[in-house]
Formats: C-alpha cells, sequence, structure tokens
C-alpha cells in the first residue's frame, strides 16, 4: 500500500479530479493518439509499410499516393468509428462532469454546490439520500445515530439490496456534527485499483491513534446513498481513480477460434508472397543478366545511364513484386471481417426468438468479435442456479431436532398456484395483453405491474408485498406471491406458539428457556435462527424510500445499463406517489437480503409469526406474539463466504443474557462442526442422524438444504474469542486468514437446531434445451457450489443424467483434508487411485458413456498438477461432468483446463458473482440477465435472459455466424490468391519486371470496390440451413465443432483451386490475344473482367441463398467506363482512354469473358455436384431435407430421433421420473415410494429400511457380490486394481485399512474387474483421506437408493460410526 | 463488473441493449430483414441439380467453338482490305520500366511538358540540355524499317501496291490523345526547343510527309506508343485497301517485299516478321479460341454423362438423405 492522498494536505491543484470521465482524446491528441491506436495492429503497419514502399524511387510500383489510398480509407473509416464513439462518450461525461454536488470550501467554511468534475482527492463531500455518490469517498459522518449508511449498488454491479457502510472507526465516536476544519488526520490508501470488493489503508488520527480503513468504509463512486439522510466523506480517490471507473473497462477485445486460425493463413499467405515475390526476384536477375550486354532496345538504364547489376535489380524487383502482388494480403479482409461482424450481432440482436417476453429483455451482445465462436462450442459449463434454476426461493420444508414438518399445505398451495399461473399463461397470450409497463392508469393494472415487475427483477425479493386475499383473487400475482408467502405446517406452528406462550409466561424468571421441553426449546431457538442470522435489511414504510427501482427503472437497474441521467434524477413521477400511497395503506415490511434464500427463512420464519421487525447494526427486533418485540444485541456478524461455506451471528440473548452464536450454513460444513458426540447425549446424536436423513431427502427432492445450528458461549470463552478476533481485525496484513481461523474457533462445537429445505425450480425449458445442445454434440459440464445429492437430482430432472447409465462418482473421503489445505503428500497416492480408473471406462466403452459426478474436494484434488491429465482423460470420455460443492475457483480452474488441454472451445453460463471467474476464463462467457445482479453479465460476453435461449445461440445463430465467416474468410483467400496469381502468371513474359497488365487502380480498388460488396452480403445473410432443420437436427451443429467448413485442409484445396482458376484466367486471355497487336492494358482489362465474372460465379456456386445480383458486375463496367472516359492524359502509365469501349466493341472480349469463367469453374462445379451426390456433408443432407419439406420438418424429426438419438426414448423415462420426483413429495417416504414406482423391478434389498445408516461394510459387499454373480462376466482384459493401504499415523488409519482389506478380498476374485458396471478399483488412503471411486449403472443406482437416506456424504454421522465404513459400494 | 455512465448512449443508441426508455418494448420487429426469412433462391449441387448445367453450356459451346473455328480459319484468303503488320518476338515491350517511360502529357502537346518532359522519361528525357521530344524509352526504341511491297507480274517491272498509312491507330489515339504542340506555322517551328530521341535517325516533326500524319499524331508513332502486352506481338504497320469487289486484294501471283534494315533485332535475339492478314468479324486468324470453346464444350458435355450416369445411380441414396443423417 502506498500513500496516495495525504488528505487535505496537497494544494488543490496537483490532486486529480473527477473530471475528465472517460473520453480517450481532445481535439488535439485525437491524430496521433488514434492512429498510435491503430498501428498496433500489425496489419496496418504492413499497409502502411508496403504503402510507404513505394515512395522509394527505385521500387515504386503504383502511384505513391494511389497505394496509400486504401491504406487511409481504412484507417479513416477506424477513425472515424473512434472519433464517434469517444464523442458520444464526451457527451456523456459532459452530462456527468456537469451534476453539482455539495462540497466544503475552506474559504466559505461551508458547504458549496459544486460541479462533479470540480471535486478532488482531500476534498470533504456531503451527500444526501438518494444522492449519487460522485466520487470514491471515505464515509467520516453519517446522520445515522450507529454511524450507518446504505448504498445501493445496482449501478456497479445490478445488485438492488442495500449495502452497508460504515463510518471510519475514532469517527464514529463524534458526538457533534463532523466539521472538516478539524480533520487533521493523515490517511494512507493503497493505489487506485479496480478491485470493487477490496480496500485497505489506515488513517492516523493527530493523537498519534491509528485505525484501519476497509471496504465498509468506503463509499463507491456511482452507488447511490439509500435510507441515510446525510453523509459526510472525504474524497479518497477521484475520477480516473475510481475503482468504478478502472473497472469499466469497455467492451471486451476476444479474438476467435476462427480468426486466430485465420491470422495463421495470413502468415501462409505472407509465406507465400514472399516466394513468389523471391521467385519474380531471381527471375528478374536473371532477365537482366541475359539481355544485360545485349544493349537491347527495351532495356531502360537508369537515369545516369547506367544499367543496373542484375543482383541489385533483383533487390529492386522483389520490394516491387511484394508491393504488386500485396493484394494477397488483403487489407480488406479485416474491414470486411468488422463489418460482417458487426451485422451479425445486429442479427442476433434483432432475433424475435431470443426475445424474453416475461423481462422484456433480448439477448445482448457485449463482446462483438466471437460470434463465429458460438459455432464451435464443444464444452458448456454451466452453473446450476440461477442458471439451470429459476434462483427463486421458496420455503418448502424444514426438520426441527429431528422431526419433519412437511408442509404439505404449503406444497399444495404453490402446486396451485402453478397450476393458476399456467392457465393464465395460457388464457393470455405472452405479453399480449398485459399492460405496457408505462400505460398504468388503474388501481388494478398497478398490481399486474408489481407482478411483471417481480417477474422481472426477481431479485429484489423485499419488492412490495400485496395483500395476501389479492393472492387467491388475483392469480397474476402467484409467482409473485409464492416466494414469500408461507402457509405454515400446523404442528410446527402449534409448537412455535407453545414456545412463545411458553416464553411470555416465564420470560422474568431466572432461567426462561429451562421451562421449555429440549425439542421446544430447539424449535424456538431455530426461528430464532432463522429470524436473525442474516444480513437481512428491514424497510418499513414509515421510512420510505424512494428507491430508483421502485418506479419503472428496475428494468434499468437489472439489465446493469444503469442510464447513468435515469436512475439518478430522483424522480417521482405521479405513479410512483400513487404506489407510495398503496403500500402506506398495506403497512408491511419489506426485506432486503444478499441472498434469495437468506429472504425466503425470513419470510418463513415470518409465516410461523416470528417476525424481524428491524435490524441495527448492533441489535436484532423481533416480533412475536406473546412475546412481544425482543432485541437481540448483535455482538458480531460473521458473513458468508463461499470457503466457509456458512455464517454466524453473535448475539446476547435478551431472555438468559446468555451469549449465543446461530450459525448457518451448507450441511457438509455445518455436519462437521457439531458437538462431538461422544460428550453429547444420545439423544442429539438420534437428533442428528435423523436430521442427516431428512436433509438427504431434501437433496434428493432437489431442495437446497441449510444446517442450523447454536452454540451457547461463556462469558470467559466469549472474551478470550472476542479478543483474538479484535487482534485479527485489526491487523493489517494477512487479516483474512486471520478472520478465516477466528470465525473457525468461534464455529465448532455447535448444537444442531435443524435444517432448511429451499426449492429453487428449474427454469423453463431445461431439460429439452441439454437434451438439443447433447445432441448437438456439446458436452456439458455443470459446476455447482450446491451439495452433491442436489445436484445430482437436478441434473437428473434436467436430463442431464440419465437413469440407465453409468455414473461414476468420485468422493474424496477425508474429513481433515480440505481442498484448501489439502496436502501435497497425498497426491502420490491419489494418483495411484486414478490410473485404474481410467483404463475400464476407455476400454468398456461400448455402452453409452458414463457420467460423471466429482465433488468440490475431489476436485482439488483432481486439479492438481500430476492428476489433471488423468482426470481430464476420464471426463472426456463421460457424457456430462457434475462438479459438486465447487468454489468460484475451481470452476474457473475447470475451465481452464479444458480449454488448455483438450484444446476445445468452451462456453461458460452463469448468473452471479461466483460464476464471473468461470465466463471469464472461457471462451466464449454467457451471462444469465437474472437474479443475482449483474457481475455475471458484465463479464460476459452474450448475456441471454435465460437458459433455454442458449439453444437458439448456439446451434442456429452459432452455427450461421460460423459457417458465415469461414465461407467468408475461406472466399477471400481464394479471391486474393486468384487474383495475384493473374499477376504472377505474367511476370513470366514481362521478364518478372515486376510489370502489371492490370491497370493499378483496378487492381487497389478491386477488392475494395468490385468485389466486396457481394462477399459482405453472403457473410451477413446466407443460410446454408434454415433455422428450423438446425433446431430439428442438431447434429448439424458438430460441423462447427470439427470445423468443417474451414479447415487447414480446405484452405489448401482453396488455395490449389485459386491457382487453377487464375491458371485458366490468365491462359485463355493469353492465348486468344497471342501474337496480336493488342496492348498491354486493353490486355489486361478482359482478365479483370474476367476475373471478377469468375469471382462472383465462385461466390454463387458457394453460396447457399442468392440473394445478390449481378450489381458489382454493373459497378465495375460503369466505373471502367467512366475512368476510361474521364481523362486523355491521366493516370500513368496505363492511361487507359477509351478501352474499354473499344473492347466492348470487341466480339474477341465477349467470347474470352464468357469462356474463361465457365472453364475456370467447371472443376469445382463438378467436384461440388460429385461430392453432393457422393458423399454430402450432414449440412447438405440438411439442406436438402428442408427442401423436400419445407413444412413438415416435423415429421422427419421422429425419424432422426429414432435412428440416431439412442438416448431419446431415456430422456423420456428420466423426464417421467423428474415429474414424479418433483410433484408428489408430500409423503415422508416420497422418495422410496417414487422409487419404486420407477422401478418396479427393484432388488427386493431396496425395500429395506430407509433409516438404516450403520449399514456395515459386509452387508455391503455381499449385496457387492450378489450383483456381480448375477451379472453375466463378460469377456474382457482382467485388470489389476491397485490397492494400497498406506500406513499413516492419523486416526483415520484404521477406518481406511479396514476397509481396504475386505476390498481387497474381493479384488483377487478372478474376473473381478470385468464387470463394467463396478470399478472401485482402487481404494488409495493416506494421510487420513481416501479417495474412492465408483462406478455404477442403472443397477447400482436402485441399490444407492436404498442407502440414499444412509448418505453417500463424507461428512454423515462420522464421529458416530468411526469405527464403521460409511461407503456404501 | 464495469460501470456504464458513458455506455449510456450506446445504451440508448444501439439496440443491443436498449435500456432506455421505459414504456418502450424491446421486442424487435417481425419484419422478414430482420428476422433473417429473406426469399431467396437455395440451389443444391448435387448432380442431378447441376448435371442440365453441364449439358446445356456443351449445347452452348460447342457450336460457338465451331463458329469461331470456321470463321478464323476462313481469314487465310485474302479478300477484302488487307492488314500488313510487322511483327516482333521476344521483345519486352511490357516491362514495367520500359512501359512507365513516357509522358503522356507531352504527347498530348501540353508544350511545358514538351519542354520540360516528366522524370519517368528518364534517362531519355533531355539530351545535350534539349528536352527531347517524344520523350522516353518508348519513344526511342520506335521501330523504324520501312517496307515495301510489290507485285510481280508478268512484267519484270514489280508493281508497288499501295499502302495506306492512316487509319492503323485508334481514332481516340488519334484525335484526342496525341496532338501536336500548338503555335507557329510549321510543325519544325513548334518542336524548334527540343531535341530528337537518341536512336531516331530523324526529328519527329519529319516522320511523314503529310502534315496531318506527322510529329506525333504519326499513326506509325501511335502504334508503337501503345505498348504491347506480350514479349511476342504484331502492330499494325499499313492498310492495303481492296479496290474493288471483283478483284481480290492481292491477286495471286509472286511479291516482292523491300525492307529498308534500320532497326536491330539482333543484339536480343529478337525476330522481326511481316504478316499479311485480314480480319474477321473477331479479329485476326487466331484458332485458339474456336478450339478453346470445342474442347470445353466437349468436356462440359462429358461432366455432364458422368454427372448422369451418377444421378441415376445414386439418387435412391439422396433421396432417403433425411434417413442417413
Amino acid at each position: 500500500t502506498s500513500c496516495l492522498p495525504r488528505a487535505s494536505r496537497t494544494p488543490r491543484q496537483a490532486r486529480p479530479r473527477v473530471r475528465g470521465g472517460t473520453t480517450k482524446y481532445t481535439l488535439l491528441s485525437f491524430l496521433p493518439k488514434n492512429l498510435f491506436e491503430q498501428f498496433h495492429r500489425l496489419a496496418n503497419v504492413y499497409f502502411v509499410f508496403i504503402a510507404l514502399l513505394n515512395f522509394v524511387p527505385a521500387v515504386n510500383a503504383f502511384q505513391p499516393g494511389l497505394a496509400l489510398a486504401p491504406v487511409l480509407f481504412i484507417l479513416a473509416v477506424t477513425a472515424f468509428k473512434d472519433l464517434w464513439e469517444d464523442y458520444s462518450r464526451h457527451r456523456s461525461d459532459h452530462e456527468i462532469n456537469h451534476l453539482g454536488c455539495l462540497v466544503f470550501s475552506r474559504e466559505e467554511k461551508q458547504y458549496v454546490n459544486r460541479f462533479w468534475k470540480e471535486i478532488r482527492v482531500g476534498d470533504f463531500v456531503r451527500l444526501r439520500c438518494n444522492e449519487i455518490i460522485p466520487a470514491d469517498i471515505l464515509l467520516l459522518s453519517s446522520s445515522d445515530p450507529d454511524g450507518l449508511c446504505h448504498i445501493e449498488t445496482a449501478n456497479l454491479d445490478g445488485e438492488t439490496n442495500l449495502k452497508r457502510r460504515q463510518v471510519v472507526r475514532g469517527f464514529s465516536e463524534l458526538v457533534s456534527e463532523f466539521n472538516p476544519l478539524t480533520f487533521t488526520s493523515v490517511i494512507e490508501c493503497e493505489k487506485p485499483n479496480n478491485d470493487l470488493t477490496r480496500f485497505h489503508g489506515c488513517i492516523t488520527h493527530n493523537n498519534g491513534k491509528k485505525a484501519g480503513l476497509y471496504k465498509e468504509n468506503l463509499l463507491l463512486r456511482g452507488c447511490t446513498i439509500r435510507n441515510t439522510e446525510a453523509v459526510v466523506g472525504i474524497v479518497i480517490y477521484a475520477g480516473h481513480e475510481t475503482k468504478a471507473l478502472l473497472n469499466n473497462s469497455g467492451p471486451r477485445y476476444k479474438r476467435s477460434q476462427l480468426e486466430r486460425q485465420m491470422n495463421c493463413d495470413v502468415l501462409w499467405c505472407v509465406l507465400l508472397l514472399v516466394c513468389m515475390s523471391l521467385f519474380s526476384a531471381v527471375g528478374h536477375g536473371l532477365w537482366v543478366w541475359r539481355y544485360q550486354e545485349k544493349r537491347s532496345l527495351f532495356d531502360v538504364p537508369e537515369s545516369d545511364g547506367t544499367s543496373l547489376s542484375p543482383v541489385t535489380a533483383a533487390v529492386y524487383s522483389f520490394l516491387t513484386m511484394i508491393i504488386v502482388l500485396q493484394v494477397l494480403i488483403p487489407i480488406s479482409l479485416y474491414v470486411s471481417i468488422e463489418i460482417v461482424k458487426v451485422c451479425q450481432v445486429y442479427f442476433i440482436n434483432q432475433d424475435m426468438e431470443l426475445y424474453d417476453e416475461e423481462t422484456d429483455s433480448q439477448l445482448q451482445c457485449r463482446a462483438l468479435n466471437i460470434t463465429e465462436d458460438l459455432g464451435q462450442i464443444q464444452y458448456i459449463f454451466s452453473d446450476k442456479t440461477g442458471t439451470l434454476t429459476e434462483n427463486k426461493m421458496v420455503f418448502r420444508r424444514c426438520t426441527v431436532s429431528g422431526i419433519e414438518y412437511s408442509h404439505d399445505a404449503n406444497a399444495q398451495r404453490l402446486a396451485r398456484y402453478q397450476e393458476a399461473d399456467s392457465e393464465e399463461e395460457e388464457a393470455v397470450p405472452r405479453g399480449g395483453s398485459l399492460p405496457q409497463r408505462g400505460s398504468i392508469g388503474s388501481h388494478q393494472s398497478i398490481r399486474i405491474m408489481h407482478r411483471s415487475q417481480s417477474t422481472k427483477s426477481h431479485r429484489r425479493t423485499g419488492s412490495r408485498m400485496l395483500g395476501r386475499s389479492l393472492g387467491h383473487t388475483l392469480p397474476s400475482a402467484s409467482i409473485f406471491l409464492q416466494e414469500k408467502d408461507i402457509t405454515p405446517d400446523p404442528k410446527l406452528f402449534e409448537k412455535v406458539s407453545e414456545c412463545d406462550r411458553c416464553l411470555a409466561i416465564a420470560r422474568h424468571q431466572e432461567h426462561p428457556l429451562a421451562h421449555l421441553s429440549p425439542e421446544l426449546s430447539d424449535v424456538f431457538d431455530f426461528f430464532i435462527a432463522l429470524t436473525i442470522c442474516n444480513t437481512v435489511v428491514v424497510t418499513s414504510p414509515d421510512q420510505p424510500r424512494q428507491k430508483a427501482s421502485s418506479g419503472p427503472a428496475p428494468a434499468i437497474a437489472s439489465n446493469g445499463y444503469s442510464s447513468g441521467a435515469a436512475s439518478w434524477a430522483p424522480e417521482n413521477t405521479a405513479k410512483e406517489q400513487e404506489l407510495e400511497l398503496e403500500q402506506e395503506q398495506e403497512r408491511e415490511l419489506r426485506y432486503e437480503a444478499e441472498s434469495p434464500d437468506e429472504a425466503a427463512l425470513v419470510y418463513a420464519a415470518r409465516a410461523y409469526n416470528c417476525t424481524l421487525v428491524d435490524r441495527l447494526h448492533d441489535q436484532v427486533s423481533v416480533e412475536l406474539p406473546h412475546l412481544g418485540r425482543l432485541t437481540f444485541e448483535l455482538l458480531h456478524t460473521l458473513g458468508f463466504d463461499s470457503i466457509r461455506k456458512r455464517m454466524s451471528v453473535v448475539i446476547r440473548h435478551p431472555l438468559t443474557d446468555e451469549i449465543n452464536v446461530y450459525t448457518k450454513g451448507a450441511d457438509s460444513v455445518v455436519m462437521d462442526l457439531l458437538l462431538p458426540c461422544s460428550s453429547g447425549i444420545q439423544h442429539q446424536k438420534k437428533i442428528r442422524s435423523k436430521t442427516q436423513n431428512y436433509l438427504n431427502l431434501y437433496a434428493v427432492e432437489g431442495l437446497r438444504t441449510l444446517c442450523i445450528a447454536k452454540r451457547v458461549l461463556s462469558e470467559e470463552e466469549y472474551a478470550c474469542w472476542l479478543q483474538s478476533h479484535l487482534e485479527a481485525e485489526s491487523s493489517l496484513d494477512n487479516r483474512e486468514e486471520l478472520l478465516f481461523q477466528s470465525a473457525i474457533r468461534l464455529e465448532t462445537n455447535l448444537h444442531l437446531l435443524g435444517a432448511t429445505g429451499i426449492e429453487d425450480r428449474l427454469q423453463d425449458g431445461v431439460p429439452e434445451t441439454i437434451a438439443k445442445l447433447r445432441q448437438a454434440g456439446l458436452q456439458i459440464w455443470v459446476l455447482t457450489g450446491d451439495k452433491q445429492e442436489t445436484a445430482i437430482n437436478i441434473a437428473y430432472a434436467c436430463k442431464l443424467l440419465d437413469h440407465d447409465e453409468e455414473v461414476i462418482t468420485l468422493n474424496a473421503e477425508s474429513q481433515v483434508c480440505s481442498p484448501l489445505s489439502a496436502p501435497e503428500k497425498n497426491t502420490d497416492n491419489v494418483s495411484v487411485g486414478f490410473s485404474p480408473l481410467c483404463l475400464p471406462s476407455t476400454s468398456t466403452n461400448s455402452g453409452p458413456s458414463p457420467s460423471l459426478v466429482i465433488d468440490g474436494r475431489s476436485l482439488a484434488y483432481a486439479l492438481e498438477k500430476n492428476l489433471e491429465d488423468k482426470f481430464l482423460f476420464l471426463a472426456k470420455q463421460c457424457r456430462s461432468v457434475l462438479c459438486c460443492r465447487s468454489t468460484p475457483l475451481q470452476k474457473s480452474m475447470v475451465v481452464k483446463l479444458v480449454r488448455s488441454k483438450l484444446k476445445a472451445m468452451t462456453l461458460a453460463i452463469g448468473d452471479g458473482a461466483n460464476d464471473v471467474s468461470m465466463i471469464q476464463v472461457a471462451d466464449v462467457g454467457v451471462g444469465i440477465s437474472g437474479q443475482e445482479g449483474m457481475q455475471a453479465v458484465m463479464a460476459s460476453d452474450f448475456a441471454v435472459p435465460r437458459f433455454r435461449y442458449l439453444e437458439r445461440l448456439l446451434i442456429v445463430h452459432g452455427h450461421w455466424c460460423y459457417s458465415r465467416l469461414a465461407n467468408m474468410v475461406l472466399y477471400f483467400f481464394y479471391k486474393n490468391t486468384m487474383f495475384v496469381g493473374l499477376l504472377f502468371w505474367f511476370q513470366f513474359y514481362c521478364g518478372f519486371s515486376a510489370s502489371a497488365m492490370i491497370d493499378q487502380w483496378y487492381l487497389i480498388f478491386f477488392n475494395l470496390l468490385f468485389s466486396s460488396l457481394p462477399q459482405l452480403v453472403t457473410g451477413v445473410l446466407d443460410k446454408d440451413v434454415p433455422a428450423d432443420v438446425l433446431l430439428t437436427e442438431p447434429q448439424l451443429y458438430k460441423s462447427g465443432q470439427n470445423m468443417e467448413e474451414y479447415r487447414p485442409r480446405a484452405f489448401w484445396l482453396n488455395m490449389a483451386d485459386a491457382a487453377f482458376q487464375s491458371l485458366v484466367c490468365f491462359f485463355i486471355p493469353y492465348l486468344a490475344y497471342y501474337d496480336s497487336d493488342t496492348d498491354m492494358f486493353t490486355w489486361g482489362t478482359p482478365i479483370t473482367a474476367i476475373a471478377l465474372f469468375t469471382f462472383l460465379l465462385h461466390l454463387g456456386i458457394e453460396t447457399k441463398t442468392w440473394v445478390t445480383s449481378g450489381f458489382s458486375i454493373l459497378l465495375f463496367f460503369t466505373v471502367a467506363l467512366i475512368y476510361n472516359a474521364s481523362c486523355a492524359t491521366c493516370y500513368p502509365p496505363s492511361n487507359p482512354y477509351w478501352t474499354m469501349q473499344t473492347l466492348l466493341g470487341d466480339p474477341v472480349f465477349y467470347l474470352t469473358c464468357l469462356i474463361a469463367p465457365v472453364a475456370a469453374l467447371l472443376p469445382r462445379l463438378f467436384f461440388k455436384a460429385m461430392q453432393g451426390s457422393l458423399f454430402p456433408t450432414q449440412l447438405q443432407l440438411g439442406r436438402q431435407l428442408a427442401k423436400m419439406s419445407p413444412k413438415t420438418v416435423t415429421a422427419p424429426k421422429e425419424t432422426f430421433a429414432q435412428g440416431h438419438l439412442p438416448e431419446e426414448p431415456r430422456t423420456e423415462s428420466s423426464e417421467k421420473r423428474s415429474i414424479r420426483t418433483s410433484g408428489s413429495l408430500s409423503q415422508d417416504c416420497t422418495l422410496q415410494a417414487s422409487w419404486h414406482v420407477q422401478q418396479p423391478a427393484c432388488s427386493p434389498e431396496a425395500r429395506g429400511e430407509p433409516n438404516v445408516v450403520d449399514m456395515n461394510l459386509p452387508l455391503r459387499e455381499n449385496i457387492l457380490l450378489e450383483g456381480l454373480s448375477s451379472q453375466a462376466p463378460g469377456p474382457s482384459m482382467p485388470r489389476e486394481a491397485i490397492l494400497e493401504g498406506c500406513p499413516g499415523d492419523s486416526k483415520m488409519k484404521s477406518t481406511s485399512t479396514s476397509r481396504a482389506a475386505p476390498l481387497s478380498s474381493i479384488f483377487n476374485l478372478s474376473n473381478f474387474s470385468s464387470f463394467n458396471w463396478i470399478s472401485p478399483l482402487s481404494l488409495v488412503s493416506g494421510l487420513g483421506s481416501v479417495l474412492q471411486f465408483s462406478r455404477s449403472s442403472l443397477q447400482m443406482d436402485k441399490r444407492d437408493s436404498e442407502f440414499l437416506p444412509s448418505p453417500p456424504q463424507p461428512d454423515q454421522d462420522l464421529c458416530g460410526l468411526s469405527g464403521q465404513t460409511t461407503d456404501y459400494f | 463488473m464495469a460501470m456504464n455512465y458513458n455506455a449510456k448512449d450506446e445504451v440508448d443508441g444501439g439496440p443491443p441493449c436498449a435500456s432506455g426508455g421505459t414504456a418502450k418494448n424491446r421486442r424487435p420487429d417481425n419484419t422478414a430483414f430482420k428476422q433473417q426469412r429473406l426469399p431467396a433462391w437455395q440451389p443444391i449441387l448435387t448432380a442431378g441439380t447441376v448435371l442440365p448445367t453441364f449439358f446445356i453450356i456443351g449445347l452452348i459451346f460447342i457450336p460457338i467453338g465451331i463458329g469461331i473455328f470456321v470463321t478464323s480459319n476462313n481469314i487465310r484468303e485474302i479478300e477484302g482490305n488487307v492488314f500488313m503488320y510487322y511483327g516482333l518476338s521476344n521483345f519486352y515491350q511490357n516491362h514495367r520500366r520500359y512501359v512507365k517511360s513516357r509522358d503522356d502529357s507531352q504527347l498530348n502537346g501540353d508544350v511545358s511538358a514538351l519542354l520540360n518532359p516528366s522524370k519517368e522519361c528518364e534517362p531519355y528525357r533531355r539530351n545535350e540540355d534539349k528536352p527531347i521530344a517524344p520523350c522516353g524509352a518508348i519513344a526511342n526504341s520506335m521501330f523504324n524499317d520501312t517496307l515495301e511491297l510489290f507485285l510481280i507480274g508478268n512484267e519484270s517491272h514489280p508493281t508497288p501496291i499501295p499502302l495506306k498509312k492512316k487509319g492503323i491507330a485508334w481514332w481516340t489515339d488519334k484525335n484526342v490523345k496525341f496532338r501536336n504542340p500548338p503555335g507557329g506555322e510549321s510543325l519544325e517551328e513548334r518542336f524548334k526547343d527540343t531535341t530528337k530521341p537518341v536512336n531516331w535517325v530523324k526529328p519527329v516533326y519529319m516522320l511523314d510527309s503529310e502534315p496531318d500524319n506527322n510529329g506525333f499524331i504519326n499513326e506509325d508513332f501511335i502504334v508503337w506508343m501503345r505498348t504491347a502486352a506480350l514479349p511476342t506481338f504484331r502492330k499494325l504497320y499499313r492498310l492495303i485497301e481492296r479496290k474493288s469487289d471483283l478483284h481480290p486484294t492481292l491477286p495471286a501471283g509472286r511479291y516482292y517485299l523491300n525492307i529498308t534494315y534500320n532497326y536491330p533485332v539482333h543484339s536480343f535475339d529478337g525476330r522481326k516478321r511481316m504478316i499479311l492478314s485480314t480480319i474477321s468479324w473477331m479479329g485476326g486468324k487466331n484458332p485458339f479460341l474456336g478450339i478453346a470453346y470445342i474442347t470445353i464444350g466437349s468436356i462440359s458435355f462429358l461432366l455432364g454423362v458422368v454427372l448422369l450416369v451418377i444421378n441415376h445411380k445414386y439418387r435412391n441414396s439422396s433421396n432417403t438423405a433425411d434417413i442417413t443423417i
């Protein structure tokens, strides 16, 4: 950290201003700066170099000025574009710079209004509610009594919930109003950087005290002050140094794969050019040498009368040839590609099918130059929550103290709403009759607007609440309501009321909680935890908040492109006031939560009359019907992070005066942190195992599970912890690590209260989309932070996994080795574990390829250097891969691994901040403009409203873009090579003197003017296969994956054809005019015309849809006629006066123009026709299909599905299943029921007691052996299973070895490894960690179901079963 | 994670991210263009669809070829106007530096260019401090042999064949591109400040006796200045006009060609020729085009037959294409 602003001491002039905004150029700097930037493109440098070479007299091939023209044209076009962009930026900057703001003036000793641009670092700024923050400001004073300030960061990340900021320590204690004149502290902070989530610094007060500065003290530019009357702060970073502007990198420049390949071929062209030039140079040298002494009449000596030596002549000739043949490296290629891409983006944006009615948004292309990459994707990495699912959290079920409350009524109500909703959707054609948002007049329509709003930005779980009665009368509000309306479970409701009553009676006694039974006490604590263990901000109507998003703005905010002016001006339209009025009548509390599940839990607790009414920074108030308002002193909040996967609050209980810790987090971590069972009572142990069972059940249903736990701290413990925590907080370096350790110390020995199941519904069309993408040959990997069971279940529901396919599960079984601290020593052993696993999956790959499920811990091992290859090798053969419990970093590592090692095109799709790194790493990043803010969209290249739009984006547009661009690039190369070929052949007849028979004007403008338009039109509009055929036959997408259109072979074939065509087009006129009295340029003009005809006919053969006409030909002849009539003495040396006119009177001209293109293209046409008949590609067949049955595309679809998609029937069955699992979940044993319905032929064991936890190893082996014997051992290579019982001295040693020993006896059975459905080939244990791999087929899956209640999770009951094994295969 | 103050204008302007108006529906227009549903002809290249093209090409090209071939071969009969050419081979008139070595402005009669020729003419720009007119290598290397043709009849005195000097250059060249410098009565006076090209025997104003064929507008000169495309070329030298419909222009008999040899070609292994030819509607005698048309037509026809066979054999498979995908 460096100290930048020595606040308030530096003179004003020296400090950077806010001003300047984002423009790159000034009037003076534009030209040099822009040129400098343009010359970063190597191609531009090359072209300018070539043009400048023309100015060397000995070399010049063309008129120097003329040669410079195209380069200047290209540069000018680009410069103009840049200028325009910069101008629009300037305009908006100007607006922003002239926004007003209160800045403290030393001279006037008061706050005066200043423009934003005048704000400098060190200024004191006073901001009022709803003002936009003009710079990065350190919060020094707030009108809030607690020194808090709320900000909305929607402008930065699209998140509309409120964030809390705190006054710098040392200033919060100030009683009187902050006076800038008395400010004497020195602030040190780090250099400006673009990390929005981090800020470090320290402030030294004049009394020598130091205090740390954190991001909680910093108000970022662009955010809006909310809920706080006024704040004062000192400007830390201004203008360009603000984090917001440093983050503003604009649209990203990515290079597409096609372009990379193209660049490679451009290099080939350069090589070809050099070769041609060298050849010519040598030829010319020889020629000169031959005629040197002969004083030939046509030899032109130097101006001093001497002749050049052959070598010098050759060198000059070489340079001249490079100029003459420069067309080979097409200057227009890059420009054309840019143009085509812009048009492609335009068409993608305009596609109606990609428009989402509900959110009124269509696809956004944020990266303009990788459209064709969409057609080549091989791997899709998808987030689960919010991407495959809606991320609309609905509280579904919970278990408290080991008793499950299934909330049937709630489930039924939800089902009813869904029906009503779908009915409504049927009745109302989507978007047809919904009132437009602008035209709101009546009361009724406002409600509809609410609904549409809430569906538009689901993120805003805290949005206005409609009366509950409305929910029944107005079905359209259903989606909106179900998030927060929970019908309580009567049993649980009764219990909660009982607690409440008891406590109300006993509240003034010594130990009020002691009067409750343990269960009731747990229930009470459970709901208190639900209510307070979160960061939900309560906003009540008493404190009217003018959120920008309350009006029509949410669409803007949720889009992330919040247009400054619109949301900055606090506009209070009449409409909004009406809304406010309505809300005031409602008198409802609104909750602003950071994550939807938090809000869902708070709403759930409220349904049980346990209402969160107020949250301040040091206290939380909960209202209960009998107890009234309870105010908990909030001692600490340990926020959620993705490593700990939990959050905790430390409070002082008002009833008991005890210090309690409430922890809420992922079951896998919380279960590990519970009080060790040995010390606990039997009851607790039972509760734990029951809860675990229910957790598994929830997971199977696809619910998101959270565990709620509690810890009572003694005063001493707390004091001890507090000290270390404060130390950690105040330490400057290594703070995060210390805080992490501190949190771990607190969150231990927890007492389990219960668990919740929150539903996250699958988005519309996800299974269909996945099936389609699958057919298209895309491998879909789901990377999720969710637990394994939930993920697997969602995967089944969305057809990612099939029930009759094998599933390989990789679970690193370890308590000790978290992904954070994976000991290196392990890896050696682990690698042994991987190697045998890979073998069976390759050799027994006759059936459908298996799927892989891997959890975060195993992933941590698998991603290590020495294992990643093996992991990839395995994953590559799997149909789909599911990575559970993965951290954002792991997600990006997986993507990076696949991208770099498999050299595959990757697409990452996600919606949340945790997907950002993955999106950035992938070749194509797709963000879902969904509920979790806009961070993913900001980082993405494409933003889609829903997952299902990915199908059309990839399969239709991706394919089109790829095929169009690939064909265009190929055509470009062909065209230029062919054209250059003509010139090259001529060298043989002009003594290699770099003479050109084609007029230099034609030569230079041929590409730019005459032949460019048709190919542009083709590149933009050509459709090789219509959209409906592409969608019904997604296999066609594979052509892009395999790079069928543009592969090296195609390039060289193309070049060869170009060479042939140029030969034909040169020698037909040559022979036709041989020994005639034609002059050079009269002969060159027909060649130009022939070339043009050939190009267009060639394009005609290549084009799949003819939309262009002979416009180019007309243009050429018009231009030629005008040009040839324009000047009798100009344009040396060709001086083409009247040439074209003469030619038009010459029959030979027409005759050659007819025969040469035909002769040149005959072979191509013939081979195309042959290939189309004999070896048609998939695309050609698709095209034929489209032509044969343009209307009945659906009929052949079925043949396709049957004939070539063996997975289709199976996916159907799994769909049935998913309906069942998600539909009937009310019974306790739903799981078994549904499994049995699904698999009636299930083995008898499957009906066994679902609660068997202590299923011991021998029994399982028996099942195994049964399975083995029932399966006919197929003939296959016996494989050695490597087993290593690693002698370690951890406490896990006994476990692992005892497990390994009986298994090894199985391994010794002959033929064991020949069963392809099971290959627990090795168990490797080392230092307390066991990696276990199991492959299971359908049969195993069934068995699996039996054990599902006894979970495959390693963190189940581990402590209770210390001597037993918990693996189940 | 970018803040988009400045994106505002782009946002409002472009369809990609129009966040603008609140009431504005962002549903794209349902037009054929925007939804890429423009009607278009979609040919599919298979044997069946392409083979008519081949047959048509064959059927058109072969007759054209025969026609051209016949026309070209008929040129032999010396009837109508006979053109007298001189031919040069191995003469690189298309050499890059040679081609450039001229000054069109000077040739167009521009006085300033006459006295100060373009730099392109170097080293044939000035001689003995006087500008060369016409300057440049092309002019300098002008063909200057004289050809005379005599018919040796029965008598011992050969009758000279009248050779027409005018009408051999392009009309636009003679009347637009090439002009003598203005002023002065006599041509010699107009060129008085210039000197003749180095290789020339006579100055430019003494190329011919007739004033409308002298100086820059001398047609032999104009023809020479039109640089040939290939190292083997011919240039029109004279016209032998047909006298009457009854007699052939050049009756059968013995002829005598008198060549005044000025032009050295041996030094660079060049060759000189004299060609007498008539021209048809499609120019001089060149059998190539006819043969080419016949060949291409036949090949096309053949390929058409091949495709016909393929189409016949594989028609079934292409009809069931949808199943084999």
